[in-house]
């Protein structure tokens, strides 16, 4: 069997990339709500908002590390396995990586360096500017990689010179129609990842009983209504993003459909029993929703949408029939171009982003339901529900860019319809002239080191997730300062009260260590900074 | 404006190589001198805020090559392939060490995290050497600006040499910084090893900037190679004389000036080809259009002062001494 360095190249593209985009969301959306937890810290002195300051900050920083170093990767593998690619959109794809870095990249790392360690050493503002300058900035880097990216789906900007695309104006790559509905619905995926963490690690801890009941009733409320705002507004976004898709790639959007056919009005697809693949569309048994599909592509149910066995002959007849005689595309040399994406990917790619995304949000209000006025379930089947919806949103943010990545083959940089010709390359074209054993070792090797980080991620998260508050607060430990002051110790009002107003009310004699303990930044004496460095390492 | 690129790219692998240098330093010398747990959280500690920071000048030199030399970002890079998976490799799993080996309190996981550490540090740091010494040597390309030939291309005797180059440079500097954030012990130890590995560690340099200069040299990459040499004598003279901030800022000048020769010797060049001359990449060929470098002109004009002086501040945040009466016992669940 022949491997050949494009399958390589985009494996390992795929899995670096899809990867890489299981920490970035989780680290978007919770150093954001990170930020908030400790404005309300410093805001109102309430000691619940320290712990859960200081618990969700822990679990963000043990994701956020895994971010960063797979980051790296991401920045260098345009180079090393797209080389061809790197030196056709150069001119244009770079700036916006370079930007990403100096603009985004220096900020977050740095303000997460003082963040981390700075929690004696800077006045309180200080530190807790600190932390919204690391979110905001990895805010700033989702824009300018989305701006990158959305310059592939859609080239803007640009004029053609010596059958390169040569950057004419930044503003428009920056400015791009596709990028301002791609962020905004990125971002709020990213919300509703971290919404979904929230919800389903705090329903778990309400679930086992664990100390701290107002930390995670409060994490659990914060949850739920972040999920449904980012629900709602992942579903605004993602139509608006679906419309730009059927005027900028209605191959992609036929193609989530698994539509073969011109329909007018078109009906939506919800579910098909069978092998979406083609030739054999015709025998799927869809269950559709009639004219739907016309709605969302064009706002009116009864426009005619494209299906793929119309666009083909388009394709054809724009970007060619086969692909140029050329040693360099190996087994593609000369063959016909294959327009339509993978329909199975595309059709169910698109469905589970949905799906996913419904289910995430579904269970986090009924979450909030079952807890509703000091309520816990008490049943095995609530501990699987909490814990196994935190999976959904991960789930639907990887089909959704699986989705839009796949639905844009063959193509690399997809032509503009409206654009300036010329400006497109296939994928095939974009690949380094690499050896497939150097392609297929980095292949093997990336993958096994992702696979035991992430074995190792998932364990550290679950034993803090175990350890609770007490875990990352010294001082705080049940039994330890709060038996002293809270009313019935034992059972849950007992801890309840001293979560919630320990901080203050507790001058007595148990107290004292656990009060000194967490509000470090605003004493910094010798003592304080022994805390500071077990938050760090 | 190619040639205003050019130093900015220069300047960002000058700031990798002097920030990321120590923390590699730190990481290479970590069970020399952590000799028990505490004093090997103290020398890591000397480097937790920063390491982080320090690293996205690699990323940034990356990402502005990319933007202002697409043709030399995607001939570097896909020809040196595996020795950079390797260096990516090493630098994913450092990273991550750092942040995860306090995380448990085991005697054998911090072990392992420590081994990532150590070889991470080491492999990081005789890549980034190999990678600039065979960027200034060349390499068999075509004309389209591909490899010609095996994977290993890149591994010369000269690119050897400069693995070591750089190593023996990070060791070095590694000691100076950790001799001059630490206190007690460490301190000392620090000190009287830097001065003692500093003549063998540091001759790998001397003699690839020799062979640059042989091959490549003109009067003032002569200049700066004997800068070089004089800034490193210099710290030399000072650590003895226990001034090691100006032994660390010696250090930083040394450095500076070994960019400046190796940058210097390839210049107008960005990478030169071996098989033909006229396949090399040039500051012309391989640049961007003029409007691209305009843009990025100004977003580094706004960005760089800022990027600066807030990881300026950062060191200033964290300017004392660390020793092992800093170190709390472990809290972790």
């Amino acid at each position: 069997m022949v491997v050949d360095v494009l399958d390589l190249a985009r494996w390992q593209f795929g899995i670096t990339t899809v990867y890489h985009f299981l920490m970035v969301p989780l680290t978007i959306g919770l150093s954001l709500l990170v930020a908030g937890m400790q404005t309300a810290w410093v805001r109102t002195g309430d000691r619940k908002y320290l712990a859960m300051t200081k618990f969700w900050g822990k679990l963000l920083l043990i994701n956020f590390a895994m971010g960063v170093v797979t980051g790296i990767v991401q920045e260098f593998q345009f180079g090393m396995t797209w080389s061809a690619y790197s030196r056709f959109v150069g001119d244009v794809f770079g700036a916006p990586l370079a930007m990403e870095g100096l603009v985004a990249f220096f900020v977050e790392s740095t303000f997460l360096g003082l963040w981390i360690f700075g929690w004696d050493r800077l006045p309180r503002k200080a530190h807790l500017a600190c932390v919204w300058a690391f979110s905001l900035a990895s805010i700033a880097s989702a824009y300018f990689i989305l701006a990158a990216n959305s310059w592939m789906q859609h080239p803007v900007g640009v004029e053609l010179v010596d059958g390169r695309p040569r950057l004419n104006s930044i503003w428009a790559v920056l400015t791009n129609n596709t990028v301002l509905a791609a962020f905004p619905h990125t971002i709020f995926g990213a919300f509703a990842v971290a919404a979904a963490f929230l919800v389903g690690i705090a329903a778990w801890q309400l679930w086992r009983g664990n100390a701290d009941e107002p930390v995670w009733r409060s994490s659990v409320k914060l949850g739920t209504w972040v999920g449904v705002v980012a629900f709602t507004g992942l579903a605004i976004t993602g139509d608006l993003q679906g419309k730009l898709m059927f005027e900028q790639q209605p191959m992609k959007m036929a193609a989530a459909e698994a539509l073969c056919h011109t329909e007018s009005p078109a009906s939506f697809s919800v579910f098909a029993v069978g092998d979406v693949s083609r030739p054999d569309c015709e025998d799927v048994k869809s269950i559709t929703v009639p004219a739907l599909l016309s709605f969302l592509a064009h706002n009116d149910f009864s426009t005619e949408v494209k299906g793929i066995d119309d666009l083909v002959p388009m394709y054809q007849e724009k970007y060619g029939t086969n692909y140029p005689v050329d040693e360099r595309l190996g087994e593609l040399s000369g063959k016909p171009i294959d327009y339509v994406p993978v329909l199975p990917v595309t059709y169910w790619g698109f469905r589970l982003m949905i799906g996913f995304g419904a289910i995430s949000a579904g269970v986090g209000l009924l979450v909030l339901w079952l807890t509703r006025g000091g309520r816990t379930p008490r049943g095995r089947w609530f501990r699987w529900l909490a814990l196994g919806s935190i999976a959904t949103p991960f789930l639907g943010n990887s089909f959704g860019w699986i989705f839009t990545e796949m639905g844009r083959q063959p193509f690399v940089v997809v032509p503009n319809p409206t654009g300036v010709d010329g400006v497109w390359m296939f994928t095939a074209r974009a690949v380094s002239n690499s050896t497939p054993g150097e392609v297929l070792t980095s292949l093997v090797a990336l993958t096994l080191v992702y696979g035991v980080l992430a074995g190792v991620e998932v364990f550290l998260i679950r034993r803090y997730v175990r350890g609770g508050v007490a875990g990352v607060l010294p001082g705080s430990d049940p039994g330890g300062p709060g038996s002293g002051d809270g009313p019935g110790s034992g059972g849950e009002p007992g801890t309840g009260d001293r979560a919630g107003s320990g901080d203050r009310a507790g001058s007595g004699d148990g107290v004292g260590s656990g009060d000194g303990a967490g509000p470090g930044a605003k004493a910094g004496s010798g003592d304080e900074a022994d805390d500071v460095l077990s938050f760090a390492y | 404006m190619d040639t205003f690129w050019f130093c900015v790219i220069a300047l960002l692998w000058l700031g990798y190589l002097f920030l990321e240098g120590f923390d590699f330093g730190v990481g290479m010398l970590l069970p020399v001198l952590g000799r028990d747990e505490t004093e090997r959280r103290v020398l890591i500690n000397t480097i937790g805020p920063v390491w982080d920071g320090n690293e996205v000048w690699l990323l940034v030199a990356g990402g502005a090559t990319f933007a202002a030399f697409p043709g030399w970002y995607a001939s570097l890079f896909s020809s040196v392939y595996l020795p950079l998976v390797l260096f990516l490799l090493a630098l994913i799993g450092r990273g991550v060490a750092f942040e995860y080996r306090g995380k448990v309190d085991s005697v054998r996981w911090r072990r392992v995290w420590d081994a990532v550490i150590v070889t991470g540090s080491w492999v990081a740091a005789l890549g980034v050497g190999l990678l600039l010494t065979t960027n200034v040597f060349g390499l068999p390309l075509d004309a389209a600006g591909d490899r010609v030939g095996s994977p290993f291309a890149s591994i010369t005797l000269e690119s050897l040499l400069g693995a070591l180059a750089i190593a023996g440079y990070a060791l070095v500097h590694g000691a100076v910084f950790l001799s001059l954030k630490t206190e007690g012990e460490v301190r000392e130890r620090a000190r009287a090893l830097a001065l003692r590995i500093a003549p063998f560690a540091l001759a790998p340099l001397v003699v690839l900037l020799l062979l640059v200069q042989l091959r490549f040299g003109s009067v003032w990459t002569y200049a700066a190679s004997i800068g070089v040499a004089l800034a490193a004598f210099g710290a030399f003279a000072r650590l003895a004389l226990r001034r090691e901030g100006q032994a660390f800022a010696l250090m930083g000048v040394a450095v500076a000036c070994a960019v400046v020769a190796l940058f210097g010797a390839l210049y107008p060049n960005v990478l030169p080809s071996t098989l033909d001359p006229a396949f090399t990449l040039t500051i012309e060929n391989a640049a961007s259009s003029p409007y691209t470098l305009t843009v990025m002109t100004w977003v580094a004009a706004f960005g760089t002062p800022a990027v600066l002086a807030y990881q300026g501040w950062t060191y200033w945040v964290f300017r004392k001494r660390i020793g092992t009466r800093h170190i709390p016992s472990v809290h972790v669940p």
